[in-house]
């Protein structure tokens, strides 16, 4: 492995293997020293360097030659140099570019949250809270584009997307045959399969979870719930794909399971599985396994408390005393409701976690 | 487009364009009776790979496709593992809006490029070389794969050349019509059949380029220098010129001059006499008044006529480098590929600019986050201040939306989208607050000259 290399960021001194990116470096630091990303992952060999977001400041090149460097470099696409010092939240430059940045990724951006399934765990959202400005100051019509259809699985919304050309190099390095791409140019440029074509190929459901922000969601939940509702939990069964690592999340909401995904790291990469293999899941796993009883359940998951996700509070949770037995001196309630029974919006009939589409008024009409 | 080619006259040193008019040098047999192929018949015969690369160094010579990084080191930088093969690419992507004098210089001595090339082949070891020409420039692919023919023929090309046992053939690429494409990392990706998208440097193509192979990138102008540079010597050339401007430079001449046309300097004529002399652009047509100039291709800083006939020190300002990069961006240009646009007076800055936003708008490929946006944002915004709808606001933004792009992009597009519009605002800030403080007269006349050709006070002592 040879000798480590000394890297000071924002004057936190750190001793990494050469040939390590300065983000990873910062990575390894932690906290907010870590640059946000939105187009990098770590998975996907060639991704990062699009987005912009995570420009650093050079002030120092490296012990043998000290000089800073003019410009800002992409942290995820810079090895370090020995005795090399980066700023990243220490350098007022760095943090006006990455405001800019926000800004540009948000002008043609709906900002379409309140209906968007995304919404939640979206990095965009993470990155305009810590980033962005209070006020658009853009006031134009935003960009839109033609609807295109992707297949029954997988939700294509053109409008939120941010070019992180992620979901294209998970085609190209995950599944038999990329059938999408970037078509045009420029502000006009866009994810698209030319010949309008479904997505089908083993594997491709990954692109919904390297996806940044919600261009990308899962057909087979979508407008069913919001992600913070929902309770994430780990589990794992014994898929046959030899290339799936069959270790997943599921989001469920009493015993329902409304969506499965990979398992998603702090950096907002799927974990490698327990067995070694990449954390990536196959599409019957992910579209298909929607009862608790295909899986065995690891436990909850542990969430961020500084997520939405945790606002449900299921870790670690205190259960408040139940008052009804002390009331009814030591009895239990003799009814007990079923939701089906006595909801006034629920059909008895409709699971909506079953659903292999979205969810429909029709679907709520009592 | 109908320039006029035919302003080529004695002035000053000649060392690309002095045979350009002779009859038939288009063919072989012409070309080579005027002196042509000396460059190559001394280097393959006389030289060694690094003595060529040597030479290159010690002329001076600069990349003549608008950084003007210089040639020799470039060379030198190319990585030589071992049993991978290397190439060398020709960039004739000549796309920059008022640049047009690759076009000339294939059009007119096709052979002097494929000289160039072969001689550059050999310094840099590649077997096989690749001209990637602009799309638009379909008619000169056939007059080039009429030289390399020729060329073959007559055993400048192809396999044991000259019999020194070097193998060259060269391959011509067209491209599809992308400007990003003249970017060489997209070049190469274009070249590869891939999306022109630029690539994130590093890895440099010197290292990783052409199919993960070291590769050189270099101007169609820079390559057809090199055959002067073998002919005289490295040190002879770079007597020509004046300090690190050394030997010629073409400049392509556009606007509103009396003389539009390719012209090769020799970097040592100041400004003022390259736009009124007879010599070469002849004055400003219709007898009008020059109100500013982008001298060197629509990427770098507008100068208005004070600033750009004097430095901001108040001495003269010559075709050079230096001299038009005197003062930095506040007070200075650069002299870039060398596309020389001359506006007079009746022309409207605003509109000017608008024009090159949504250029840049169109070409940018929209990989990375600013230039995809901003390019579009500031598009938007200028389109506003043109047509009367704009804000006061609106050019703060503007200046914002430019410094958030610049420097902050993978590849130089961004800084060429927002330089333009920041000079624009720089320099000509009152006729942008002109436009929007009278919208509906501004539809109607031009600002106009107002004091921009006034002699430039230095307030700032």
């Amino acid at each position: 492995m040879g000798d480590l290399v000394k890297v000071i960021i924002d004057n936190i001194e750190i001793m990494v293997p050469p040939g390590t990116t300065i983000l990873h470096a910062a990575r390894m630091i932690g906290g907010e020293v870590a640059p946000p990303t939105m187009c990098y992952y770590s998975k996907l060999e060639d991704s990062g360097g699009k987005c912009r977001t995570c420009l650093v400041e050079v002030s120092k090149g490296s012990e043998k030659d000290p000089r800073p460097m003019p410009k800002l470099v992409a942290s995820c696409r810079t090895g370090v140099m020995d005795g090399m010092e980066v700023k990243n939240i220490t350098s007022e430059r760095v943090l006006k570019a990455r405001e800019g940045v926000t800004e540009f990724l948000l002008i043609n951006h709906p900002i379409d949250c309140p209906v968007c399934d995304q919404a939640g765990e979206c990095y965009l959202q993470d990155l305009s809270y810590a980033h962005g400005k209070d006020k658009s100051r853009f006031d134009f019509q935003k960009r839109v584009f033609k609807k295109i259809d992707l297949g029954d699985k997988i939700q294509l919304h053109m409008t939120r997307c941010i070019m992180c050309y992620r979901c294209v190099f998970v085609a190209d390095q995950l599944t038999e045959k990329r059938e999408h791409g970037v078509l045009d140019r420029g502000d006009a440029s866009q994810i698209a399969t030319y010949i309008e074509k479904s997505l089908q190929n083993d594997f491709i459901g990954n692109v919904i979870d390297v996806c940044p922000v919600g261009a990308l969601t899962d057909k087979t939940y979508r407008f069913k719930n919001r992600v913070w509702f929902t309770k994430p939990v780990d589990a794992h069964r014994d898929c046959t794909n030899p290339k799936c690592c069959g270790e997943v999340r599921l989001w469920m909401r009493g015993d329902e399971v409304y969506r499965v995904t990979g398992r998603i790291d702090e950096w907002g990469e799927v974990k490698d599985a327990s067995n070694g293999k990449p954390g990536w899941i196959c599409n019957e796993c992910r579209f298909e396994k929607k009862r608790v009883s295909d899986w065995v359940i690891e436990g909850p998951t542990n969430v961020n408390r500084h997520s939405v996700i945790s606002q449900g509070h299921y870790v670690g949770l205190q259960k408040p005393q139940e008052p009804l037995p002390k009331v009814l001196h030591g009895r239990d309630p003799k009814i007990l409701l079923d939701i089906h029974d006595v909801s006034g919006v629920n059909k008895p009939n409709i699971h909506l976690s079953e659903l292999k589409r979205p969810a429909h008024s029709t679907d709520f009409e009592k | 487009m109908f320039l006029n080619f035919d302003f080529i006259y004695d002035m000053g040193v000649k060392l690309l364009l002095e045979k350009a008019h002779v009859e038939g040098i288009k063919n072989y047999d012409v070309y080579r009776r005027e002196g042509g192929y000396r460059s190559a018949e001394k280097a393959l015969k006389t030289m060694s790979p690094d003595t060529i690369v040597e030479e290159v160094k010690k002329s001076g010579l600069r990349g003549r496709g608008g950084a003007g990084f210089p040639a020799g080191m470039k060379w030198s930088f190319i990585a030589k593992p071992e049993g991978v093969p290397r190439h060398l690419v020709c960039n004739a992507d000549e796309s920059e809006p008022g640049t047009f004098k690759d076009r000339y210089l294939m059009e007119y001595l096709p052979h002097l490029l494929i000289e160039g090339l072969i001689v550059s082949s050999f310094a840099l070891g590649s077997n096989d070389t690749y001209i990637y020409i602009r799309g638009e420039y379909a008619w000169i692919v056939d007059i080039l794969e009429q030289a390399i023919t020729e060329a073959k023929n007559n055993g400048w090309l192809g396999k044991n050349i000259l019999g020194t046992g070097f193998d060259c053939n060269i391959h011509v690429q067209r491209g599809a019509g992308a400007y990003i494409c003249g970017e060489e990392t997209a070049l190469l990706e274009s070249l590869e059949g891939k999306r022109g998208n630029p690539r994130i440097k590093p890895p440099f193509p010197a290292v990783k380029g052409l199919w993960q192979r070291p590769t050189v990138v270099n101007n169609v102008e820079t390559l057809c220098a090199v055959v002067p540079v073998i002919n005289m010597g490295g040190e002879e050339y770079a007597k020509i010129g004046v300090g690190r401007s050394t030997g010629t430079k073409l400049i392509s001449a556009c606007g509103n001059i009396n003389k539009p046309g390719v012209y090769e300097i020799d970097m040592t004529i100041s400004v003022e006499e390259f736009i009124y002399s007879d010599e070469y652009c002849g004055g400003i047509a219709n007898g009008k008044r020059l109100k500013a100039c982008i001298p060197g291709g629509s990427s770098v800083p507008i100068l208005p006529a004070n600033l750009l006939l004097k430095t901001a020190k108040g001495e003269t300002r010559y075709m050079n480098y230096e001299s038009l990069a005197d003062g930095g961006f506040a007070t200075g240009s650069m002299l870039g590929s060398g596309g020389f646009i001359v506006l007079d007076e009746d022309q409207c800055i605003v509109r000017h600019t608008l024009s090159l936003t949504r250029f840049y708008r169109h070409e940018s490929c929209g990989q990375c986050s600013p230039c995809r946006e901003g390019t579009h944002w500031m598009d938007r915004i200028m389109r506003n201040i043109e047509y009367g709808k704009g804000k006061m606001s609106d050019i703060d933004l503007l200046w914002e939306v430019q410094g958030n792009i610049e420097g902050n992009t993978i590849c130089p597009l961004g800084d060429a989208a927002a330089w333009p519009v920041a000079a624009a605002i720089r320099h000509f800030r009152d006729e942008f607050e002109w436009h929007i403080t009278n919208p509906d007269e501004a539809q109607k006349r031009n600002f106009g000259l107002a004091h921009y050709a006034d002699p430039f006070l230095n307030i700032t002592a």
